[in-house]
C-alpha cells in the first residue's frame, strides 16, 4: 500500500468537487462542528472509499454528497452544477437525476414489486410509462433479477433485495452510485455478492462513492478517504491492486 | 411527476392499508350517510305537507267579514262583521263573473249542543249548500251528503263528523239515527270520513246542516248574513286570478270603491302552510345539524390518521425524497390519498344512505325523497372533506427532512 496524493487526471474534469466544506449542527444553545472543513476531487470512473468510525462525520459527508443535507460554508460542486446553492425543490431533483443511492436498510417499498421499486426514481423524473418499464426492466436484467421483477421484496432474500436497490440506483444512469454501508445487513455471501457487483460497475466505468466502516470492504476500493473528527486524515489513499 | 402516476401512487397507498382505510373512512361513511337521509327526509316531509295541503285545499280561498286593516290602516273586526251573505256567496259562484271559481260554499256556524239519548255533545254546527264537501275536500264514510232539495225545504238532515259520532253513539255505523238540537229532531244522512286536525281544531269534531235549515230554526245571529265564504279555485294555479275575481266582485256587490276599504277579506290558507312549512324546516334544520357534526367528526377522524399513517411512513417519505420526489410531490400524494378516502366513504356513505332511505320509510310510515343533486352534492363535500382534513398531515409529510426520515427506524 502506497500514499499518492492524487493529481486530477489531466482533460477531464471532477464528477465530485468539494472545497472548504465545514457542515455545523446547532441543539439549542450547543454547536457540534459534524465536518470542519473538506476537500475533495472525484473523477468520472473512480471507485471511492469513505471510511471512519461512528461520530467521525462520516455519515454527515454522505448526506452532503447525496445532496440530502446542504453544507453550513463551502462549496459543493456535483457534475458541473453547483449544488450548495439549491433550494429544497432543486435538490430533489438533483438527487433524482445525479445520484444513485444504495442503502443499508435496501429501503425497498413492501407494497411495490420489484419492478415497480426501480421505476420509482423514473416517476420522479416523469419519464412515461412505457420508457419506464422498458429501463427498470434492463436494470433488473443488469442486476441479474431480470426473471424476479414481478417479486415484492418480501419474496427476495436480502442479497436480492440490495440488488434491486442496486438496479434503482442504475436506472436514472446517475453521474455517482452512492453506497452506504450497501451490506452492513447481509451475510458474507450476499456480502460477497453485492461487493462483487459493485467492482463490476466500476470496471464498465462507472463512479462510485462507498461510505463503510469495514476495512475489507473499503479495500475493494481504488481510493479510501479516511474522516476523523470531521477531517479527512492524510489525504486519499490509493489502494495498490 | 405526472399526474396519473400521483393518483396511482396515492390509490396503491391507500389500498396497501385496507383495515386502516376502512377505518378512516367510516366516519365519512356515517356522516354522509346522514346527511343522505336527513335531506331526503327533510325532502319527504315537505312533499307530505305539500300533499296534506293539497288534500286540505291548496285551492282554496277564504272569504271572511271585516277587514284586517282598515283604510286609515287601524286594525278592525276582522271575521266579527256581518257583511258576508247568502247572496254574496251566490254571486260568487257565478261562472261569467267568477270564471276561476270550481264550487263556492257559505258557512253560518253555531256552537250547540247535540243530544241523543242520555248523551249530549256541543260542537260546532255548520250550515252550508251541497258544495260543501268539494270545497272542503271532505268525503262521506257512511251515508250521503244532504241534497239540494235538503236546501231548498230547510230539511231537518245531519251529516256528522267521525269524533262527533263517537261522541254522541259511541260508533260511527250511525246513519238513520236521530239527534235532537234545540229540541228539534234531525235525521243522520251521513258520517264524514276522518280529515285529521288543523292546528288544534279537529276536523272530525263537528256537525253540518243546510243553509235553509241553519238560518230558520238553529241560528242566533242575523239571518241572511254567513260567517266564512269558501272558494275553491280551478286550480292552485288560478287561486290568484280567483282571489282577485271575488274580491272586485264583493267590492262590486258592497258598493265600495276602493279595496283599502273592503269588509271583507279574502285570503289562503296561508296559516296552515306556515305552520307546515316551520315543523318541517326546523326538522331539517336539527337534522343537518346532527349530519354536519357526524361529518365534521368523520373529518377528524381522516386527519387523525393520516397524521399517524405520515408517522408510521416517514421512512417511506424519506425514501421517496431522497428518490427525487419534491417536497410539492410528498403533500400531493397525502392530499389525493385523503382525498380518495373521502371520495370512497362518500361513495359508501351515500349508497347506505338510499338503502336506508329505500327501507326506512315501511318501518317509520315518513316519506323520504332521494333527490339525484343531494347525492352528488354529499360526494363532492365528501372529498372536500377529505381535502381540508387533510391538509394538515400531507404538509406535515412534505416538511419532513429526508435524512430525519431516513434514518427513522
Amino acid at each position: 500500500m502506497t500514499v499518492t496524493t492524487r493529481d486530477p487526471l489531466a482533460g477531464a474534469s471532477p464528477v465530485i468537487e468539494i472545497t472548504g466544506a465545514r457542515k455545523t449542527y446547532r441543539t439549542g444553545d450547543i454547536e457540534f462542528e459534524a465536518l470542519r472543513g473538506i476537500d475533495c476531487r472525484i473523477f468520472p470512473g473512480e471507485y471511492v472509499a469513505i471510511v471512519g468510525p461512528s461520530g467521525s462525520g462520516k455519515s454527515t459527508l454522505m448526506n452532503i454528497l447525496g445532496c440530502l443535507d446542504v453544507l453550513t460554508s463551502g462549496s459543493y460542486i456535483l457534475a458541473g452544477e453547483d449544488v450548495s446553492t439549491l433550494d429544497e425543490v432543486a435538490l430533489a431533483s438533483a438527487r433524482n437525476r445525479r445520484i444513485g443511492f444504495v442503502f443499508q436498510q435496501f429501503n425497498l417499498l413492501a407494497s411495490l414489486t420489484a419492478l415497480g421499486n426501480v421505476e420509482l426514481p423514473l416517476i420522479y423524473a416523469g419519464v412515461a410509462p412505457a420508457e419506464r418499464r422498458e429501463r427498470a426492466l434492463a436494470a433488473l436484467e443488469r442486476v441479474g433479477l431480470g426473471d424476479r421483477w414481478r417479486n415484492h421484496p418480501g419474496q427476495l432474500s436480502g442479497g436480492q433485495q440490495q440488488r434491486v436497490a442496486i438496479a434503482r440506483a442504475l436506472v436514472t444512469e446517475p453521474a455517482i452510485v452512492l453506497a452506504d454501508e450497501p451490506t452492513g445487513n447481509l451475510d458474507s455471501r450476499s456480502t460477497e455478492d453485492v461487493l462483487g457487483m459493485l467492482d463490476d460497475l466500476h470496471g464498465e466505468g462507472r463512479t462510485i462513492v462507498l461510505i463503510t466502516h469495514e476495512g475489507d470492504v473499503a479495500r475493494r476500493a481504488q481510493t479510501v478517504y479516511n474522516v476523523t473528527d470531521g477531517q479527512f486524515v492524510g489525504a486519499g489513499t490509493e489502494i495498490a491492486k | 411527476m405526472r399526474p396519473a402516476d400521483l393518483l396511482s401512487s396515492s390509490w396503491r397507498a391507500v389500498r396497501s392499508h385496507k383495515m386502516r382505510s376502512a377505518l378512516t373512512m367510516l366516519g365519512i361513511v356515517v356522516g354522509i350517510a346522514s346527511v343522505v337521509l336527513t335531506v331526503g327526509l327533510g325532502l319527504g316531509t315537505q312533499k307530505d305537507v305539500s300533499e296534506q295541503i293539497a288534500a286540505l285545499g291548496s285551492d282554496l280561498l277564504i272569504v271572511s267579514p271585516g277587514s284586517s286593516t282598515d283604510s286609515s290602516g287601524v286594525r278592525g273586526g276582522f271575521g266579527s262583521g256581518q257583511t258576508l251573505t247568502l247572496s254574496d256567496a251566490e254571486a260568487l259562484g257565478n261562472e261569467v263573473v267568477v270564471p276561476d271559481a270550481d264550487a263556492v260554499a257559505p258557512e253560518k256556524s253555531s256552537s250547540l249542543s247535540l243530544e241523543y239519548g242520555e248523551s249530549n255533545w256541543t260542537t260546532t254546527v255548520t250550515g252550508t249548500t251541497t258544495s260543501w264537501p268539494t270545497v272542503r275536500s271532505r268525503e262521506l264514510l257512511y251515508g250521503s251528503f244532504f241534497t239540494d232539495d235538503d236546501v231548498t225545504s230547510g230539511a231537518h238532515v245531519i251529516v256528522l263528523g267521525s269524533e262527533t259520532a263517537v261522541e254522541l253513539f259511541g260508533a260511527t255505523t250511525v246513519v238513520g239515527q236521530q239527534v235532537t238540537i234545540d229540541g228539534e229532531t234531525f235525521d243522520v244522512v251521513g258520517v264524514l270520513s276522518e280529515a285529521g286536525s288543523s292546528g288544534d281544531t279537529s276536523l272530525d269534531d263537528l256537525a253540518v246542516v243546510p243553509m235553509t235549515t241553519m238560518i230558520d230554526t238553529l241560528a242566533t245571529t242575523a239571518s241572511e248574513s254567513v260567517d266564512t265564504i269558501y272558494i275553491k279555485a280551478v286550480s292552485s294555479d288560478v287561486l290568484g286570478a280567483a282571489s282577485q275575481e271575488a274580491t272586485s266582485l264583493l267590492l262590486n256587490l258592497h258598493g265600495l270603491a276602493s279595496a283599502d276599504d273592503a269588509d271583507f277579506t279574502v285570503d289562503v290558507q296561508d296559516s296552515l302552510i306556515n305552520a307546515a312549512t316551520s315543523v318541517y324546516q326546523k326538522l331539517t334544520v336539527l337534522l343537518t345539524g346532527i349530519a354536519a357534526l357526524a361529518l365534521l367528526v368523520g373529518g377528524i377522524g381522516v386527519m387523525n390518521i393520516m397524521l399517524v399513517s405520515v408517522t408510521e411512513r416517514t421512512r417511506e417519505i424519506g425514501l421517496r425524497k431522497a428518490l427525487g420526489a419534491a417536497p410539492a410531490n410528498i403533500r400531493n400524494q397525502f392530499l389525493i390519498e385523503a382525498m380518495i378516502l373521502g371520495l370512497s366513504g362518500g361513495a359508501v356513505g351515500v349508497v347506505i344512505g338510499v338503502g336506508l332511505a329505500l327501507g326506512l320509510p315501511g318501518v317509520l310510515g315518513s316519506t323520504i325523497v332521494i333527490s339525484g343533486l343531494a347525492l352528488v352534492v354529499s360526494v363532492v363535500v365528501a372529498v372536500g372533506i377529505g381535502a381540508v382534513f387533510g391538509v394538515y398531515p400531507a404538509a406535515r409529510a412534505a416538511r419532513l427532512a429526508p435524512i430525519d426520515a431516513l434514518r427513522d427506524q
